[in-house]
Formats: C-alpha cells, sequence, structure tokens
C-alpha cells in the first residue's frame, strides 16, 4: 500500500518522462452546424460504431439534429432494431482485448475527455508502422492498439525522419508523408474528420446549444430582475446614513 | 386581517413565532456600515440550500453502484428532463459554495470578527468549513470517474501513513483493500445524509452564536457599546429586517448571474470545476498520469507534497495538510492586536496578511499542476525542482502566518479605533 501511495505522489513525474508534446491542430468545429454533425453521424455509425460503443447515446436523439425517427432507422440504424435503444455493440469485451489488446473504450463522453482537438488531430496522424502487431501506429496517441480503420479514405501515411542545416546548427524532425493516397483528397479527409468530431463533441453533451441559449434568456431576465431589487433597496436605505 | 391577527395569537401561544421573528430578524440589529464582504455569509446559506435540493433531486436518479454510477450521471445529463440543468447547478455549487466561503474567511481575517467576543462563533465556522471539505470529498467520489477514484485513492492512502494505525484506519474508511463498490456505497451515505446532517446543526449554530453577540464590521469596533438611552438599540444598528433582507437581494441577484454565466455557458470552467479525465470511467487498473484535486484542495495538497518524507514515510507531509487547515480554529488566540480591523491595523499585519494571501493562492495553483511545471532548477541547486522548492518556501510562509502572529500583532503599530462606526 505504502508502494501505492509513493507511486501516486511521484505519478505526475512520468508526465515530463513521456517528453515535449506534440502540438494539436485546432478542429474548428462549428457545434450549430447540423448538416455537418449529420455527416459526422454517418461516418460514425459506418465507421466507429463496430468496435466502439456510444452506450449513454440513443438512436433517436438524433431528431435534435432535424433527421426524422424513419430517417435515422432507413440510414443509420445497422445495429439494432428500436430507434429509442442506445449505440451499443455486438462484439463482447473479452474478445475485443484479445483482439486490439485493449478495450475500445465507449465514446458517448470521449469529447470531452480527450478534447476536441486532440481528437481531430488523433484521427489524422496515423502512419505505417510495421513493429506495431496492427500495422498502425498514431502521433498523438503513440503505440495505439486501434487500427487506422479510415485508411482505404485518407491514404497511407508514413513517419519520415528530416535532417536540417541552419547556420551549421543540425536539426532533426519528424513528418507524415503521405505514400499512397486514399479515396478522399487531403482536403475532403480534413472535412470528414471535422464532421466526426463536430458529430463526437455533440454526442458528448447534445444539450450543449441548448443550454447557452438558455443561458442568454436566464441572464437577460437576472439583469431585468436587478432593476427593482435595486431600486427596492436604495428607497429602504434612502434613510440610513 | 383580524382574523389572521388571531391565527396568529393562537400560534404564538403555543410556538415563539414573532418572538423568534424579531429576535433574530425585525429586531436583531446589525451594524449599518456593511460593505462588499458582507454578502458572502448570506450567499453561502444560499448556496447550501440550492445544494441539498438540487442534491434531492439527482439522488432520485443516480445509482450509488460502481457498475452503474457512471452511467447513471450521463443518464441524468441525457434523459432526465432538465437533469443536466440539475447536474451542472450541483457542480458548480461545490466549487461557488468553497469561493464564497474562502470569501467569507477572508472577511473574518481582515476585519478580524474572530476575535473576542466571537471565539466560539470561529469555531463553529471552522467546523462547517471543515464538514464542507468532507462533503466535497465523499461527493466527488459519486461520479465515478477516474479523477473521482484516483482522487479518494490517493486521500484515503494519506491516512494509512499515520504510524501504526494507519493501514487499517486507510481499509477501515474503504471497507476493501482498494477503493471499491463498498466504498462508493458508503461516500454515498455519508454525501447525503451524515454530512448535511453535521453541516445543518452546525449552521444554526453558527446562526445563534451571531445573533448571540451581533455582527462585526468593517471598523471592528463593538456597535453594543453605543446603544440609544431610551430604547436600547445601539445607535449604529439597523434592523436586519427589511434592511440587509433588501440589501442581500441585491447580491443575490448579482451572485446568480455570476452562478448562472458558469452553469449556461461554462460549467466546466475550463477544467477546473468538472476536471476533464473525470469524463474517462474509474478504472482501478489505470492510474492516470497526473492526479491533481479539485481546485479547492490544491493549496493544502500542495503542502502535502512539499514537505519531503522523513525516514521514508510520508507522515509529516499528512500531518503538515492537517495542520494547515487546523491552525485557523487557534486564530482567536493568536491575534494579541490592539484593534480588530485592518483599517487601524499596522503595516507589518497587513504585509503578513498579504504574504499569506500570494502563497495560498500560489500554493493553490501549484497544487493543480504536476511538481515539474515549472523545470528544474540548475546544477547549483542539485537540479531541484523549481515548483517544488517554491512550494517548500510559502508552506514556510503560510505556517509563520500563524505561528509568528503572536508576536507581530503585539509590535505592530495600530491607528486609534473611532468611538462610532464610519461608513
Amino acid at each position: 500500500m505504502k508502494k501505492l501511495f509513493f507511486a501516486l505522489l511521484l505519478a505526475p513525474l512520468a508526465v515530463f518522462a513521456s517528453g515535449d508534446e506534440l502540438r494539436l491542430d485546432n478542429a474548428n468545429i462549428d457545434p450549430h452546424d447540423a448538416i455537418s454533425i449529420q455527416r459526422g453521424a454517418r461516418t460514425f455509425v459506418n465507421y466507429c460504431l463496430n468496435c466502439h460503443s456510444a452506450n449513454s447515446m440513443r438512436y433517436n436523439r438524433l431528431t435534435d439534429l432535424g433527421l426524422t425517427e424513419q430517417q435515422i432507422k432507413e440510414n443509420l440504424l445497422f445495429a439494432t432494431e428500436k430507434v429509442g435503444d442506445p449505440m451499443t455493440i455486438s462484439a463482447s469485451r473479452k474478445d475485443q482485448k484479445q483482439w486490439f489488446g485493449a478495450e475500445p473504450p465507449d465514446l458517448s463522453v470521449v469529447a470531452r475527455s480527450r478534447g476536441t482537438d486532440w481528437l481531430y488531430t488523433y484521427l489524422r496522424t496515423f502512419y505505417r508502422d510495421e513493429k506495431r502487431p496492427s500495422g498502425w501506429n498514431n502521433l498523438a496517441f503513440p503505440n495505439v492498439g486501434m487500427p487506422h480503420v479510415l485508411w482505404q479514405l485518407q491514404g497511407i501515411q508514413v513517419l519520415k525522419t528530416e535532417s536540417e542545416e541552419h547556420e551549421g546548427h543540425k536539426s532533426e524532425h519528424k513528418k507524415l508523408v503521405l505514400e499512397h493516397p486514399g479515396s478522399l483528397s487531403a482536403i475532403e479527409y480534413d472535412k470528414l474528420t471535422r464532421d466526426l468530431v463536430n458529430y463526437l463533441s455533440y454526442m458528448a453533451e447534445p444539450e450543449k446549444t441548448r443550454r447557452s441559449q438558455i443561458g442568454v434568456v436566464v441572464l437577460f431576465f437576472l439583469l431585468l430582475l436587478l432593476v427593482p431589487v435595486w431600486l427596492l433597496k436604495k428607497e429602504y436605505w434612502k434613510n440610513v446614513h | 386581517m383580524n382574523k389572521l391577527k388571531a391565527l396568529l395569537g393562537w400560534i404564538d401561544d403555543r410556538f415563539p413565532l414573532t418572538a423568534n421573528w424579531k429576535a433574530h430578524m425585525s429586531e436583531y440589529y446589525a451594524p449599518k456600515n456593511f460593505n462588499f464582504w458582507y454578502y458572502f455569509g448570506s450567499l453561502a446559506l444560499l448556496i447550501l440550500v440550492m445544494q441539498i435540493v438540487t442534491g434531492i433531486l439527482l439522488t432520485m436518479h443516480y445509482k450509488p453502484d460502481a457498475a452503474q454510477a457512471f452511467a447513471s450521471v450521463e443518464y441524468i445529463m441525457r434523459d432526465v428532463p432538465w437533469g443536466w440543468l440539475i447536474r451542472y447547478m450541483h457542480s458548480t455549487g461545490a466549487s461557488m459554495f468553497f469561493i464564497v466561503i474562502y470569501l467569507h474567511m477572508f472577511r473574518g481575517l481582515i476585519y478580524g470578527s474572530y476575535r473576542k467576543p466571537r471565539e466560539l462563533l470561529w469555531l463553529f465556522g471552522m467546523l462547517i468549513y471543515l464538514c464542507l471539505m468532507a462533503e466535497a470529498f465523499f461527493g466527488y467520489l459519486l461520479p465515478w470517474g477516474q479523477m473521482s477514484y484516483w482522487g479518494a485513492q490517493v486521500i484515503v492512502n494519506l491516512f494509512g501513513a499515520i504510524p501504526f494505525i494507519g493501514p487499517d484506519l486507510s481499509l477501515w474508511i474503504r471497507g476493501d483493500y482498494v477503493v471499491s463498490d463498498a466504498t462508493l456505497n458508503r461516500f454515498f451515505a455519508f454525501h447525503v445524509i451524515a454530512v448535511p446532517l453535521v453541516l445543518l446543526g452546525l449552521v444554526s449554530a453558527h446562526l445563534l452564536a451571531l445573533h448571540e453577540t451581533g455582527s462585526n464590521n468593517p471598523d471592528g469596533i463593538e456597535i453594543k457599546k453605543k446603544k440609544d438611552p431610551k430604547t436600547g438599540i445601539p445607535l449604529d444598528g439597523i434592523a436586519f429586517h427589511p434592511y440587509y433582507i433588501v440589501k442581500d437581494l441585491v447580491g443575490v441577484v448579482v451572485f446568480l448571474m455570476v452562478f448562472s454565466a458558469i452553469v449556461f455557458f461554462a460549467p466546466e470552467m475550463g477544467g477546473y470545476f468538472l476536471e476533464h479525465n473525470n469524463f474517462i470511467p474509474a478504472d482501478p487498473l489505470k492510474t492516470p498520469l497526473h492526479i491533481a484535486p479539485v481546485w479547492y484542495f490544491t493549496p493544502f495538497y500542495s503542502i502535502l507534497r512539499a514537505v519531503p518524507p522523513l525516514f521514508d514515510s510520508q507522515f509529516p507531509g499528512v500531518m503538515a495538510m492537517g495542520l494547515s487547515t487546523m491552525i485557523f480554529f487557534l486564530l482567536p488566540w493568536l491575534d494579541r492586536g490592539a484593534v480588530k480591523s485592518i483599517r487601524y491595523r499596522g503595516s507589518i499585519y497587513k504585509s503578513a496578511l498579504a504574504l499569506f494571501v500570494i502563497a495560498f493562492l500560489i500554493l493553490g495553483y501549484l497544487g493543480t499542476e504536476p511538481t515539474n511545471v515549472w523545470g528544474q532548477f540548475g546544477a547549483w541547486l542539485g537540479g531541484a525542482e523549481r515548483a517544488t522548492v517554491v512550494a517548500r518556501i510559502f508552506t514556510i510562509i503560510y505556517f509563520l502566518f500563524f505561528l509568528l502572529m503572536p508576536w507581530y500583532t503585539k509590535i505592530d503599530k495600530t491607528k486609534p479605533e473611532p468611538e462610532r462606526v464610519t461608513s
């Protein structure tokens, strides 16, 4: 127990050991763009929802985005029958651990733990690495267990080390190079991942946009309320010197 | 109207309704010169009520079960009508409670509100503060995220550092060898019933003690010394109702604006009110790289980390952390100043207080970061971590503020107090 306690106290040091951090790209999503979130939802159910679950998300919640239940049933409902069901998967956790070495995490609130910029960067920085069991590695998530599911769309990237000489100083930096293009151009692929991240962000907190709309009304009401309350105080305190 | 009066008479014959209303409201005389710092007492009461109401609503849908807790919170956030609002009010309320209480305590510090005859009032307040920390600690486990889990693990293990009884004690608190379902269930019981009961009792005692001695004020003088010879009402006193009721209402509305701005626009407060890692379900097999308590505990967490282990034991750090909260209890007897209020104190006390506030804030910031946040000193200091060295210096300053207080408050050159309150 003492050892565990010690390990916990020293745990912050481990952050340092992981070396300089990757600079994340700005996901630049628009949470008010329902069409973008719809496209992201399509990518999500087609590519992610086979291994990852989103147990807290119900299919019919997508009516938020302007879809009808009929549209959801016809286009997005593959794994279950009822539109009110949550986005579960049929693969067993145990099997998945055997296949990937780790259980693919539930993605319901992944945008809140990882952040959208991280997800956007992660989805775009897979590269070929023969040393990994899956054949893939990732810059944002080194030695990740997940293979590059979207590789047919993005193509195959490799990590190249470039050395540069600048005023006598030699510096090395690593760079991703697209070796085999996929079915999408780089711009199209960025757009696809941006839509997907937008969906993940929406799924992590479906009430988010409504929350800030209500907030404006609440603050406006309180501001109005402040006027009579302030006048009441002034009236009562008139005689206090 | 006559019927209403008759009803009131009927009640008053059986229950001291009018007498209590007069004693605590319409004929409770508070100094007329309260300033900004005097809003936080009533605001703390408001938050207490808000936490109880939102807490009751949350328990109707929350499941204190290691297998279901995390999902049940997300269920509240999505499927319970207005559940997200109730949950955010409760999580924001927790942090705001501490902000308000820290400002309330700071008010006590600057105006000497803990001094005679208000020692008991201060002690009840400190007990409330300790209860509040327990309440926040137990509550933080309930969402069953990674930070909930590992934060609880770290804090419970602190008790393990106590010599001889430590390991058994921490086992007894957890009810298991690691934080588990058993721990979650008992923390739930503590959070929703045991601690709130004690808290309500202490708040009543705090208010009764306040109304016995009467409020202090920014001048730190007793208004009861100058009374109207005919009525016996303090010359500088005004009735709590209606004067402070209507004044506190303004404070309430302004507070609710700040509160709503957070709840509706930034409930996570950049990861300070709701930590990002707490959106990952608790995993006993995966220790997060950086475990940080929520911001309101970080000054004390910093002190814990700053104190070096002795004979391979973390006990000195745990002791220092415990002392850093308990030492506030001694304030009424440490302060030997001739005056109460900072307005009439000399430059020594003012500098000491400023240093203390800086130490508290910097320790608080460092507690949210890993100890290597500022890198390391060069070889001339043995490559020590900068943040750790800074934390040690401010830990010493933190304690010196209290330990040297009997001395520096005595030699401090004070100004004469006024006879009557100033505005």
